[in-house]
């Protein structure tokens, strides 16, 4: 009885502790820029959710360190989505009232429900890399940011390594690739870019699904060594990587033919298996691990040297990493962006932000100012074009680190544009929204 | 001495049948109503409504639809996170393709498709039972994961298989804000609340019951166990798939199968077994409990933290949240096999004495 009454008591106190301190946490960021982050540390994607995590909040503090934007400064707060799209929609609305700057969902899945629900709430979102690639039309999608590349992208750069590793286009006719994806709207992203450049080329493509999370691939991979595809494009993510990896060893499936997307091409897909996995590829959207970065470098020294890093230290500047960083990066450009616009030295509002996001104009010079010299190209936003740049490279595992392995690539605008419109269009008709007059723009 | 039902004299059929036969508890339940559905939308604020009231209210639905076929008929089934995703995918393929479709007419196919699903995959309880129907029940689970990730057709052949809605209207009532989602689930809660506890209560309920606790007595003194199982599938994945219709359209607004994967499934199986089974009260504090407690050790440990000087990392809250959570789970199904409707009824039960017990 006793026990009961002291369990009894301690929820009581803890909710009403709860209610007491929440609203105290919010009033006190009022001043500063808040960005929610959205993380997921916990789960099958951990293994890559940590470091991205963790780059993209030791970039924030940097950002601090440096002096904030303008001199305002930053404040943030984590919150555990698990890759749950319901998770993610709860801690969506749990840092929406905290006066949430820009979301980064860091979930396809996250990213279609959130879609739905920011114009309302009038907070931008980024997907730098992922979310949905139609989202680049800003025409109809004004508050989804794809900076710096879709997974269009990706598999359009993808298809030309593989014909320029041929010889040429032509020389793509008649061979086969498989793609083995990740079976959700993540791994299906893929499939109409790689489709419409089969039909073009006239190659074989073959789709082979993995259920989430990717542990079971065996069948997969005896239709693999069945077919003996050409090259297998693996759009996949967490612990599916190094199934795969294994698997293709294990099949005797050379790894020189593996492409992996940017999210199957980072340290913890190969370091396991390490010598196995040499020769694997995959497309990196601009940067790959990049220890000697400049920002890398001030974040070991400003952060990481006064006690402040987040995780462990040997992972910086590692690929996810980076990409976490690079992410940071555009949110906050994106501010210093509308504060020239707003007021500079003020705290912006996600419809402020928004401005911001579409009217980033990151040149190399001030690319080069943020210490992000050689680790990416100039990226510049408009109202119609949401991403701003679509330059890639392939990297490649040496069997102990990531290696480019190949010059600057532009995925063909001649292609994707008219994919992108026309799958714009069939979301806009579904949702019956006008495009954006050019008067919006201006706003 | 306040919760008696002293001097309530029953004078008729009607009264002594009615659902709530002691005066105080009809009250309470028409105040808790009436508080939900009026006072309620004044009081909190966004995030609890679109984080946790409204999940909850959707869950509930969905519990009580499992509840009806676990807790009443003793059916035990994996596959209610199948019959969510059918009335999520069948009520959007409604108001999709049928130009001018309802909203309610949409959502209510969803809950007709997810009947006639819930039947066939019911077929099976006939032979098998326990242990080996929830298994059988799993096919279900796969087979529906299965067919939303792979058919197109079901997904209006949108190429990343993710589907979304909006601009939810009824009569001309569009179903944007917060308060009217609220209000509009809490008004399919409140219907399908009543009419399962009437469901329950009436002869095809006793069937249910009859079947559940001895299944061979029920079919010697009469009753037809074909007819009262799939009766049972078919109440309860008409509600559970109009409750999947719900968190398709009214909470996610876009979805895809992973939202209704075998985690729902065993979440709601959950509810139903923390709750109570054969209880429709049950139903709500299970959902309660699965829904609203995670959220809250999440937002709870971080401040505690705190409290004490200690920062606390995000995957550590997680975790925390896991074990925590977990060990609640056994801790009351120690103190109470029943669930938390059992614990409820002790409750009432004492408090007739109360405050003079002797």
């Amino acid at each position: 009885m006793k026990l009961r009454q002291l369990a009894l008591a301690t929820v009581v106190a803890a909710a009403g502790l709860s209610s007491a301190l929440v609203p105290s946490v919010a009033s006190a960021q009022a001043k500063e820029q808040f960005f929610p982050v959205l993380v997921y540390r916990t789960g099958a994607y951990a293994p890559n959710g940590v470091p991205f995590a963790n780059g993209y909040v030791d970039y924030l503090k940097l950002v601090n360190a440096r002096g904030g934007i303008n001199g305002v400064k930053v404040s943030f707060e984590e919150c555990e989505t698990g890759y749950a799209t319901d998770r993610g929609v709860e801690c969506y609305e749990r840092l929406k009232g905290k006066g949430a700057t820009v979301f980064q969902p860091l979930s396809t899945g996250i990213t279609f429900a959130l879609t739905e629900k920011a114009p309302n709430d009038k907070i931008p979102l980024i997907t730098a890399g992922y979310g949905r690639s139609e989202s680049q039309d800003g025409g109809v999608f004004k508050w989804n940011f794809p900076i710096a590349g879709t997974y269009w992208v990706a598999g359009d750069v993808i298809v030309q390594d593989i014909a320029k590793k041929l010889g040429g286009t032509d020389k793509l006719k008649g061979k086969h690739i498989a793609l083995v994806y990740h079976d959700s709207p993540f791994g299906k992203e893929a499939i109409p870019i790689l489709q419409e450049r089969a039909n073009m080329h006239g190659f074989k493509l073959s789709l082979l699904p993995v259920t989430h999370p990717g542990v079971e691939q065996k069948s997969t991979w005896l239709q693999i060594r069945r077919d003996r595809p050409d090259y297998v494009v693996n759009w996949g993510w967490g612990v599916m990587n190094s199934t795969l990896i294994k698997e293709a060893q294990a099949t005797g499936y050379p790894r020189d033919k593996i492409y992996g997307v940017w999210w199957a091409g980072a340290e913890p897909d190969v370091k396991d298996i390490g010598e196995g996995a040499k020769g694997y590829n995959a497309i990196t959207m601009q940067h790959g691990a990049e220890p000697n970065a400049a920002f890398v470098k001030e974040i070991l020294q400003k952060v990481h040297g006064k006690g402040q890093g987040t995780g462990p230290k040997d992972e910086v500047g590692q690929v996810l990493y980076v990409r976490g960083a690079m992410s940071a990066m555009f949110a906050v450009e994106g501010v210093r962006a509308a504060q020239e616009r707003f007021g500079k030295g003020k705290v912006m509002t996600g419809e402020q932000a928004r401005w911001g996001y579409e009217n980033l104009d990151l040149t190399q010079a001030k690319l080069d100012a943020l210490g992000f010299k050689g680790v990416m190209r100039p990226v510049s936003t408009s109202c119609q074009d949401h991403m701003g740049a679509n330059w890639a490279r392939i990297h490649t595992w040496n069997g102990s680190k990531w290696e480019f392995s190949s010059d600057w690539y532009q995925a063909e605008e001649s292609i994707i544009k008219p994919m992108v419109k026309a799958a714009a269009d069939k979301y806009a008709a579904e949702k019956k929204l006008q495009r954006r007059t050019p008067a919006d723009c201006q706003s | 001495m306040f919760y008696r039902e002293n001097g309530q004299f029953k004078t008729s059929y009607r009264a002594d049948q009615q659902i709530f036969a002691i005066a105080q508890d009809r009250w309470a339940i028409v105040a808790i109503v009436a508080f939900a559905a009026i006072g309620v939308p004044f009081l909190v604020d966004e995030y609890l409504f679109r984080a946790i009231l409204i999940p909850f209210l959707i869950l509930s639905l969905a519990a009580l639809g499992v509840n009806i076929l676990v807790g009443y008929c003793g059916q035990i089934s994996l596959g209610s996170g199948a019959f969510m995703a059918v009335g999520a995918y069948m009520a959007y393929n409604t108001y999709v393709r049928v130009e001018g479709m309802p909203l309610i007419v949409a959502l209510l196919s969803g809950g007709f498709f997810a009947t006639v699903v819930g039947i066939f995959f019911g077929i099976p309880s006939l032979r098998v039972k326990g242990l080996y129907l929830a298994v059988a029940t799993l096919a279900a689970q796969f087979f529906c994961d299965w067919a939303f990730l792979r058919i197109g057709w079901f997904t209006n052949n949108n190429p990343s298989g993710s589907v979304s809605v909006s601009d939810l209207a009824v009569l001309g009532w569009t179903i944007n804000t917060p308060v009217e989602k609220y209000l509009f689930c809490l008004g399919f809660l409140v219907v399908f609340g009543l009419l399962a506890k009437n469901l329950v209560r009436s002869a095809i309920g006793r069937e249910w019951m009859a079947i559940r606790d001895m299944d061979v007595a029920a079919a010697v003194i009469g009753i037809r166990p074909m007819y009262a199982k799939l009766s049972a599938f078919a109440v309860s994945s008409f509600i559970v798939g109009v409750a999947g219709a719900l968190w398709g359209f009214v909470h996610l607004g876009s979805w895809e199968p992973a939202a209704f994967s075998i985690d729902r499934s065993f979440q709601l199986l959950f509810m139903v077994i923390i709750g109570g089974m054969g209880s429709i009260m049950g139903s709500f504090f299970g959902a309660a409990f699965i829904v609203v407690l995670p959220i809250f050790l999440n937002q709870v440990l971080p401040a505690l933290g705190a409290m004490v000087g200690v920062d606390i990392s995000t995957a550590t809250v997680s975790h925390t949240e896991y074990m925590i959570f977990g060990a609640l789970i056994v801790w009351f199904l120690i103190v109470e096999p029943h669930g938390l409707a059992k614990l409820w009824s002790i409750g009432k039960q004492k408090l007739r004495l109360w405050p003079f017990p002797h």
